[in-house]
């Protein structure tokens, strides 16, 4: 239900989701222009700047997460509601995680093409970024409930959020490293989906106890 | 009867007892630095490798070891505050970051002007290097996150939901960077079948290790001290306040 609403709003509002994808690719065309148009270089450094830029435009739609249904009074509602705030604060990165993540892990591949990457990565990429995105949005939650009522909240997140992220981000990249060295190594795949689950289940309790706190 | 910890909850009590032990943490903390630094600079040997930049590591291994053990303080007081409401916990809290953080910031400095002479360059990406930078930004979001939220009792209360996450996620990034391999030595002085270190580098380890956690303790107690007064001093100018607003408004009515 919470999720449906969320996911319209996300998609009818419209801004979001589209400035989120600009600015993923604006990051992407950017950085040949800086380090120089080398193919070889580009096509090795490809997954790295592919996952970093991605983090950074998750990024951009996290302060909305929560404070537009706290500035209109809805989260007050659902605070009182039957649903467990947990529940509520695990919806709501559920359908950041859908408006946000997928739709940024499905464009990675044709920014991947700029980039010179070999299109037999491009699978694994995808997949190791659709594992991986859910920790990036629940433990993006956890900055977005904690900064609600703070100054500056959009940068401060950032300085949150980002040390967080080095995990999922050191096992994407030996992810997508191991599966397409020899053997296709699995187990730093499976740790990235160990990160995402630990994320989904702690992520909404963390994001629940400081929403709580501000609600008062 | 009363634990100390109760006891302590008193902050009139905190006041009296700190301010009292308060001179003797400094002067011990002084003392024992003075012997370390001695010790380190006069009697310690020059490493047979690394000559005389050895005795960097007397100022660095104290600090990250503080680095992490303020870390762990927070994380216990954020537990405090939360779970058992201590009245002195936040205060406990908010007085270390900055000194955490600043130790931290000593560790990677001095390890990076040990790594020049040592490995050849001032940083690479090893693993504890990068945890303990990590680390480091963990104490800035920390105080951030505190200094830009108004209510402080709110303030108080989200950073330590951050500090309990920051505890959560820190073994796991440090997991994560040590994915890669690692420059670093691995642990040395405390480990299962005993130190690795001579003890002629021991002594003045331990005692400039000893040193720096009194020093810590000094400026913790001293922070804390600090903290306590302040919010005393904010709650008589609330009360001002609240006076002189009640007085304007009985001349108004008049």
């Amino acid at each position: 239900m919470l999720v449906k609403r969320d996911l319209r709003l996300a998609v009818r509002q419209g801004g979001a989701l589209g400035t989120a994808l600009g600015f993923y690719m604006i990051v992407v065309t950017l950085l040949p222009l800086g380090i120089g148009a080398d193919l070889k270089l580009l096509s090795r450094i490809a997954p790295g700047v592919l996952w970093i830029a991605l983090l950074l435009s998750a990024l951009l739609s996290l302060p909305r997460v929560f404070a537009s249904d706290y500035e209109d009074g809805s989260l007050d509602i659902l605070a009182t509601g039957a649903l467990p705030l947990e529940l509520v604060a695990a919806a709501k990165a559920l359908a950041h995680w859908i408006s946000t993540g997928v739709p940024l892990a499905l464009l990675a591949p044709v920014l991947g093409i700029l980039l010179n990457l070999e299109i037999g990565a491009y699978p694994v990429l995808v997949a190791t970024m659709l594992i991986g995105t859910p920790a990036v949005s629940f433990i993006g939650a956890v900055g977005a409930a904690l900064t609600l009522k703070a100054h500056r909240g959009g940068l401060l997140i950032a300085l949150l959020v980002l040390p967080l992220y080095v995990p999922t981000l050191v096992f994407g990249m030996a992810a997508i490293g191991a599966l397409l060295g020899p053997g296709g190594v699995t187990s730093p795949f499976l740790i990235l989906t160990a990160i995402s689950l630990f994320a989904v289940i702690l992520g909404p309790i963390a994001a629940a106890a400081a929403l709580r706190l501000q609600m008062q | 009867m009363q634990t100390v910890t109760q006891r302590l909850a008193n902050p009139t009590q905190f006041m009296d007892l700190s301010g009292r032990i308060l001179p003797w943490l400094v002067g011990a903390a002084a003392a024992i630095i003075g012997y370390g630094l001695y010790l380190s600079f006069f009697v310690a040997p020059p490493d047979y490798q690394q000559g005389e930049t050895v005795r960097i590591m007397y100022i660095h291994v104290p600090s990250a070891w503080l680095a992490m053990a303020a870390y762990t303080l927070i994380a216990i007081s954020a537990f405090g505050l939360l779970v058992f409401r201590h009245p002195l916990a936040d205060v406990s809290a908010k007085a270390a970051a900055p000194i955490g953080a600043a130790f931290t910031f000593i560790a990677l400095v001095t390890g990076s002007l040990w790594g020049r002479p040592t490995w050849g360059t001032y940083w690479v990406w090893d693993a504890r290097l990068t945890s303990v930078l990590i680390l480091f930004f963990l104490y800035l979001g920390l105080i951030a996150l505190r200094s830009s939220i108004e209510d402080e009792t709110l303030a108080a209360k989200l950073t330590a939901i951050l500090a309990l996450v920051g505890i959560v996620m820190l073994p796991v990034i440090k997991f994560s960077v040590e994915w890669g391999n690692t420059l670093h030595q691995p642990a040395s002085v405390l480990r299962l079948g005993g130190s690795t270190i001579d003890p002629s580098i021991l002594k003045p380890l331990l005692v400039m290790a000893l040193g720096f956690t009194v020093l810590f303790v000094a400026l913790h107690v001293k922070a804390m001290r600090n903290e306590i007064l302040r919010r005393r001093v904010k709650a008589l100018q609330m009360a001002e306040v609240a006076r002189a607003q009640a007085g304007q408004l009985a001349a108004a009515a008049e």
